[in-house]
C-alpha cells in the first residue's frame, strides 16, 4: 500500500552532548510515512519525539545536539545530506512544522500577517503586498477574520495563536506536515476545535503529517498509522485499526491499559511500573525490559530488532514475535 | 497614546517637585550664612541685614521654598550665583551644551560598539570573541572613568601626542573624554545586549522562523534583535543618567566647560543656589530622557502599545 | 529544653541533606567555587580585607609622614610603588587606603541595605497608601543620578569620612528599596506566608522569619555588586575633593593628587587606580559568581 514513500528514516541517531553527559534522546530510529498518509507519533514525555521531528527538519539545536548516523529520505533524497542552503528551500515549502506551544511559537513584536508574508514570500516569488493577501486569504481559511492580520500575536487567544501557526505552515502549501502536540498548551474545548481544523486542511491540502502526541484518542480520530515510541526507539508500528485491536508490544499494551475506559468500572488504573530510563544511561538490550512484565532473559542483552510479526504490524520484542526471532527481512526498513 | 503621554508628563511634576523640595532642603540647612556668602567677610552687618530682608532669607523655610519654586516656574529664575553674581539659570544653559555633547557622544559610542559586540558575542557564545570580549566588558565595567580618563591622557596625548588632553571645542578634543566616559556604558550595553540575545535566541518563535526556512541572517537580524533589543533600550535610557552625572567627572579631568565642571567648582567654592540649581536642571535633564526613552519602549514592544490603547 | 528539641532537628537535617543534596547554602558555594572568576574575585577581596586589618603589620612605612629627601621616586627596592610628591610611600598608602575604601563601600551598603530593605519590606508587606507614599518618595531619588545625589549630599553636609559613607549610602537606598519590595511582593502571596499568618504569627516575625530570608538571593547579589559601586563612588568624590581629606590615605584621592605630575611620575596615577580597578573587578566577579550560584536557571 505505502510504495511510495514521502519518508524514510533509517536507523537515525541523535545525541545532545551535555556537559553531564551525552543523551542518548533518539537512538536507532527506523520510521515511514506514505504520501498522503498520517501518523500518529506516541510517547511519553521525553521519548524523543519531537528531537525526531527536529531531526527531520535539521533544526537540531547544535551544539549541544547531533545528529550522530541515519539516513532521512524524503521523497527519496536524503535530508542529512543536504546543503544548509538546500535545506532552507525544503523547510517551509516542503516540510512545515507546527509547534507545541502557541504562546511563544509567534514573534511577539511582529504583526500576524507579516509572519505569515515572510513564509510565503521566502518560497514564492510574489511581491510584498501579494504575499500579504495571500497571508489574509490563509488566516480565514484557518477561521480568523481579515480585519484581525493587522494585530500582534499577544492580542489573539491560545487557540486562535495556535490557527495563526497552522495558516504558517500550510501557507506554501506542504507536502509534509509535522505537528507537535500541537494542542497541548490548550483548552480542551479549543483542543477539538484546533484538531477539526487540522484534519479538514489537511485533506484539503492533501499533505503527508506527522502528528506527535501523547493522547491515543487524538490518534484514533485523525492517524491512519500509529508509531509507539519509547526511550528514543519505535518499539511498533502499525496502521491504527491493526494496533488497536490488536497492540502487541508490552508497552503499547501497558499504555492503553493506563487509559481510562468509559465502560468499564476499575478502582485503580494499571499503571506500567517504573519509571522512563536516564537518556543518559539506557538500559542495554531492550530498553524496555525493566519495566516490562513478559521480559526475559535476553532483553537484557541483545537489542530487539523490528519485525512484521503480522501483514503491516511491527514490533521490536522477541518475546512477542516468539520463537521465530528476527528475521532480517522483516526489518521496517525494507518496504 | 497622547493620553499616555500627557498623563507621564503630568506625574512628572511631582516626582520634580520632590526634587527641588530634597535639593532646596538639604541645602537650607547646610551651615554658612548665603548673605555672608554673597557679599563676603567684609560687609557690615547692616548691609547683611538688608540683604537678608531684601532675598527673602528670614522667611519660614517653606516660604522661601514656594517662593523658590514659583520663580524657577515663572521666570526660570533659579537664583544668582554666589561666586559670578549671574543668574543660574544663564550660567547652566550656557554650559549645557557641552554636557549634553559629551554624554550623547559617549552613548553614541556606547551603542555602536556594545550592541554589535553583544550580538557577535551571543552568537559565537564561548568563542574566543566572546571570551574576550567579556573580560574586556568586565574590566570596562570596573574601570573608574576619572582613571581611565588620566590614562587616555598619558596615552593620547602625553606620549603619542595624537590628541589634545583638554577642551572641547575640536572634534579631536572630543574624542579622549567621549571615550573615556562612554567605557562604562560600552560595558553595559554589550554585557545586556548579549545576555539578552542570548535568551531571545533561544525563543520558540526563532524556532518558527527558523522552520520557515528563512535564512540565519534574518533571523538574527531582524527576528531575534527586535526583541533582545527592547531591554537594551531601557538599559540605554539609564545609562544616560549615568553619564550626564559621570560627566561631572569627565569634565573636570578634561577640562571641558560643562554643567559637571560648573558644578564642582561650585561645591568647591560653596557657591550653594549652583549646586542647587545644577542638581535640579541635571534631575529635569534625566527625567525627560527617561520618559523618551518609555515612550520609545511602547514604541518597539507592541504589547506595551497595546496597553497605552 | 529549646536546645534539645534543636539539637534533635539538626541531627534529622544533615542525614537526609547528605542523602538527596548538600543544602540550599552548600550548594550555593560548591557552585561559586566551580566558578573561577568568582574564587580569583574572592582571593582578591580577601587579600583586601587581610590588608585592611593588618594594615599597621604589613605597610612597610607610615601612610602620612613625609619625607622630603625622597619626594617622586619610582618603584625601588626601598619603595616597592615609589614615592609621592611628599616622599610618602605608594605602597603604605595603597594598604592603608583599603581600610578606608572597604570601610566606605561596606558601610555604605549596610545603610542603603538597612534603611532601603527596611522601606522595601514594609511597601511590599503592607501595599496601599504606606506602599504609595514610600514608593514616590523612591521615584523622587531615582530621578537623580546616584553619582550626583551623592555628590549633593556631601557638598550639603561637608566632605568627611562619615558624611561620605552616609551620602553614598543614602544615595543608594532606592535600589535596594525596590529590589527588596519586588521579592516581598512575589514572596507575600505565597501559600507558605498565608500558613504563617493562619497560626498567628506576628506581622514583623513573618517579615523577619519568612520574607527576608528568602528574599536574600537577589539582596545578596546587589549588595556585592553594590559594594563595588559604592567603593567607585567614593573614590570619585574623594578625586573631585569632596572626600577624605588629606593626608589620609584614600585611593581616589592618591589619583587626584598624582594627577598633576602625570607627566613626569605617572607611577603616582598608575598604582592607585589599579588598586581601584582590581578591586572593583573583584567584586563584580564574586557578584556575577554568586549571581550564577544563586539562581543556576539564569546561567546557561
Amino acid at each position: 500500500m505505502t510504495n511510495d514513500l514521502m519518508l524514510d528514516i533509517r536507523d537515525l541517531t541523535i545525541h545532545y552532548e551535555t556537559d553531564s553527559g551525552v543523551v542518548h534522546a533518539v537512538e536507532g530510529l527506523n520510521l515511514q510515512l506514505g504520501r498522503g498518509e498520517s501518523l500518529g507519533f506516541v510517547g511519553e514525555t521525553g521519548a524523543g519525539k519531537t528531537t525526531t521531528a527536529l531531526g527531520v527538519m535539521r533544526l537540531i539545536p547544535n551544539p549541544p545536539g547531533k545528529i550522530k548516523s541515519g539516513e532521512i529520505l524524503f521523497e527519496g533524497e536524503d535530508l542529512l545530506r543536504k546543503s544548509e542552503a538546500e535545506m532552507r528551500k525544503i523547510r517551509g515549502a516542503k516540510i512545515a512544522m507546527i509547534f507545541q506551544d502557541p504562546m511563544t511559537s509567534l514573534n511577539p513584536v511582529m504583526t500576524v500577517d507579516k509572519q505569515i508574508a515572510e513564509m510565503i514570500k521566502l518560497h514564492r516569488s510574489v511581491s510584498e503586498h501579494e504575499a500579504l493577501k495571500q497571508a489574509g486569504d490563509m488566516l480565514e481559511l484557518v477561521g480568523i477574520r481579515r480585519e484581525r492580520m493587522h494585530d500582534y500575536p499577544h492580542q489573539f487567544s491560545g487557540g486562535m495563536k495556535q490557527r495563526v501557526v497552522i495558516a504558517i505552515a500550510l501557507a506554501c502549501d506542504p507536502a509534509l506536515l509535522i505537528a507537535d502536540e500541537p494542542t497541548t498548551a490548550l483548552d480542551v474545548t479549543i483542543q477539538a476545535q484546533v484538531l477539526e481544523l487540522m484534519k479538514k486542511l489537511k485533506e484539503r491540502f492533501s499533505a503527508s503529517m506527522i502528528l506527535i502526541t501523547h493522547d491515543l484518542g487524538i490518534v484514533a480520530d485523525i492517524c491512519d498509522k500509529v508509531a509507539i515510541m519509547y526511550a528514543g526507539r519505535v518499539v511498533e508500528y502499525a496502521d491504527k485499526r491493526s494496533l488497536y485491536t490488536n497492540p502487541l508490544h508490552p508497552y503499547t499494551i501497558g499504555l492503553f491499559k493506563s487509559v481510562p475506559d468509559i465502560d468499564e468500572d476499575v478502582d485503580e488504573l494499571p499503571v506500567i511500573p517504573g519509571l522512563m530510563p536516564d537518556p543518559m544511561d539506557l538500559p542495554a538490550g531492550c530498553a524496555f525490559h525493566p519495566r516490562c512484565s513478559m521480559a526475559e532473559e535476553r532483553c537484557a542483552k541483545e537489542r530487539p530488532q523490528m519485525c512484521e510479526l503480522e501483514p503491516g504490524h511491527f514490533v521490536a520484542c522477541p518475546v512477542r514475535v516468539g520463537g521465530r526471532g528476527p528475521s532480517p527481512s522483516g526489518m521496517l526498513g525494507k518496504a | 497614546m497622547l493620553r499616555y503621554i500627557l498623563r507621564r508628563v503630568l506625574l512628572l511634576i511631582p516626582v520634580l517637585l520632590g526634587v527641588a523640595f530634597c535639593v532646596f532642603t538639604l541645602l537650607y540647612f547646610t551651615p554658612g550664612d548665603p548673605a555672608r556668602m554673597v557679599l563676603g567677610d567684609l560687609a557690615t552687618d547692616e548691609a547683611i541685614k538688608e540683604f537678608r530682608d531684601k532675598e527673602g532669607l528670614n522667611d519660614p523655610f517653606l516660604v522661601q521654598f514656594g517662593n523658590y519654586v514659583y520663580k524657577a516656574v515663572a521666570h526660570g529664575d533659579i537664583g544668582r550665583s554666589y561666586s559670578t553674581k549671574r543668574p543660574v539659570m544663564t550660567e547652566i544653559l550656557t554650559a549645557f551644551p557641552y554636557t549634553l555633547k559629551l554624554s550623547a557622544f559617549a552613548m553614541v559610542i556606547a551603542i555602536l560598539i556594545g550592541i554589535p559586540c553583544g550580538i557577535i558575542s551571543a552568537i559565537k557564545q564561548y568563542s574566543w570573541f566572546d571570551t574576550v570580549t567579556m573580560i574586556f566588558a568586565m574590566v570596562g565595567l570596573s574601570m573608574p572613568v576619572f582613571w581611565l580618563g588620566l590614562l587616555l591622557i598619558l596615552l593620547f596625548a602625553v606620549h603619542l601626542r595624537w590628541l589634545p588632553s583638554s577642551g572641547f571645542s575640536t572634534f579631536k578634543a572630543m574624542i579622549l573624554p567621549s571615550v573615556a566616559l562612554a567605557a562604562q556604558s560600552i560595558s553595559m550595553v554589550t554585557r545586556m545586549t548579549r545576555s539578552s540575545m542570548l535568551e531571545v535566541v533561544r525563543a520558540d518563535y526563532i524556532r518558527t522562523a527558523r522552520s520557515k526556512g528563512q535564512n540565519e541572517s534574518i533571523v538574527i537580524g531582524v527576528h531575534a534583535l527586535r526583541n533582545a533589543l527592547i531591554p537594551v533600550v531601557t538599559l540605554c535610557g539609564l545609562q544616560f543618567g549615568q553619564l550626564l552625572s559621570g560627566a561631572i567627572l569627565t569634565e573636570s579631568i578634561f577640562a571641558v566647560p560643562g554643567v559637571g565642571r560648573l558644578m564642582v567648582n561650585a561645591i568647591m567654592t560653596r557657591d550653594y543656589p549652583m549646586v542647587q540649581g545644577g542638581v535640579l536642571f541635571v534631575a529635569v535633564t534625566f527625567s525627560i530622557v527617561n520618559l523618551l526613552v518609555d515612550l520609545l519602549y511602547a514604541y518597539i514592544d507592541p504589547r506595551i502599545k497595546a496597553e497605552l490603547k | 529544653m529549646m536546645n534539645e528539641i534543636e539539637n534533635g532537628n539538626e541531627k534529622i537535617v544533615p542525614d537526609l541533606a547528605k542523602r538527596k543534596h548538600r543544602g540550599p547554602f552548600m550548594e550555593v558555594l560548591f557552585r561559586l567555587a566551580k566558578s573561577p572568576l568568582a574564587m580569583f574575585g574572592l582571593a582578591i577581596i580577601a587579600l583586601l580585607v587581610f590588608c585592611a586589618i593588618f594594615a599597621e603589620v604589613i605597610a612597610p612605612y607610615s601612610p602620612i609622614k613625609q619625607d622630603l629627601m625622597h619626594m617622586f621616586e619610582t618603584p625601588s627596592a626601598a619603595h616597592w610603588l615609589g614615592t609621592d610628591e611628599f616622599g610618602r610611600d605608594i605602597l603604605s598608602r595603597l594598604i592603608y587606603g583599603a581600610r578606608v575604601s572597604l570601610q566606605v563601600g561596606f558601610i555604605a551598603v549596610g545603610i542603603a541595605l538597612v534603611v532601603g530593605g527596611m522601606l522595601g519590606a514594609v511597601s511590599g508587606y503592607y501595599s496601599g497608601w504606606l506602599d504609595n507614599s514610600i514608593m514616590r518618595v523612591m521615584d523622587v531619588l531615582l530621578s537623580i543620578p546616584q553619582t550626583l545625589l551623592a555628590i549633593a549630599i556631601v557638598a550639603a553636609l561637608g566632605p568627611s569620612l562619615m558624611n561620605l559613607m552616609i551620602a553614598v549610602g543614602i544615595s543608594a537606598v532606592p535600589t535596594y528599596a525596590r529590589i527588596v519590595r519586588g521579592s516581598v511582593l512575589s514572596i507575600r502571596s505565597m501559600e507558605f506566608i498565608e500558613a504563617a499568618r493562619s497560626v498567628g504569627s506576628s506581622d514583623l516575625r513573618i517579615i523577619l522569619k519568612h520574607i527576608l530570608p528568602n528574599s536574600m538571593a537577589p539582596i545578596i547579589v546587589q549588595s556585592t555588586l553594590g559594594v563595588a559601586s559604592a567603593i567607585l563612588n567614593a573614590a570619585g568624590l574623594s578625586f573631585i575633593g569632596l572626600g577624605i581629606q588629606p593626608p589620609n590615605p584614600e585611593w581616589g584621592a592618591m589619583l587626584s593628587g598624582g594627577r598633576q605630575y602625570i607627566r613626569d611620575y605617572p607611577h603616582m596615577t598608575l598604582y592607585p587606580g589599579l588598586a581601584i580597578m582590581f578591586t572593583i573587578l573583584a567584586l563584580n566577579f564574586l557578584g556575577d559568581g554568586l549571581r550564577d550560584a544563586l539562581d543556576p536557571k539564569l546561567k546557561r
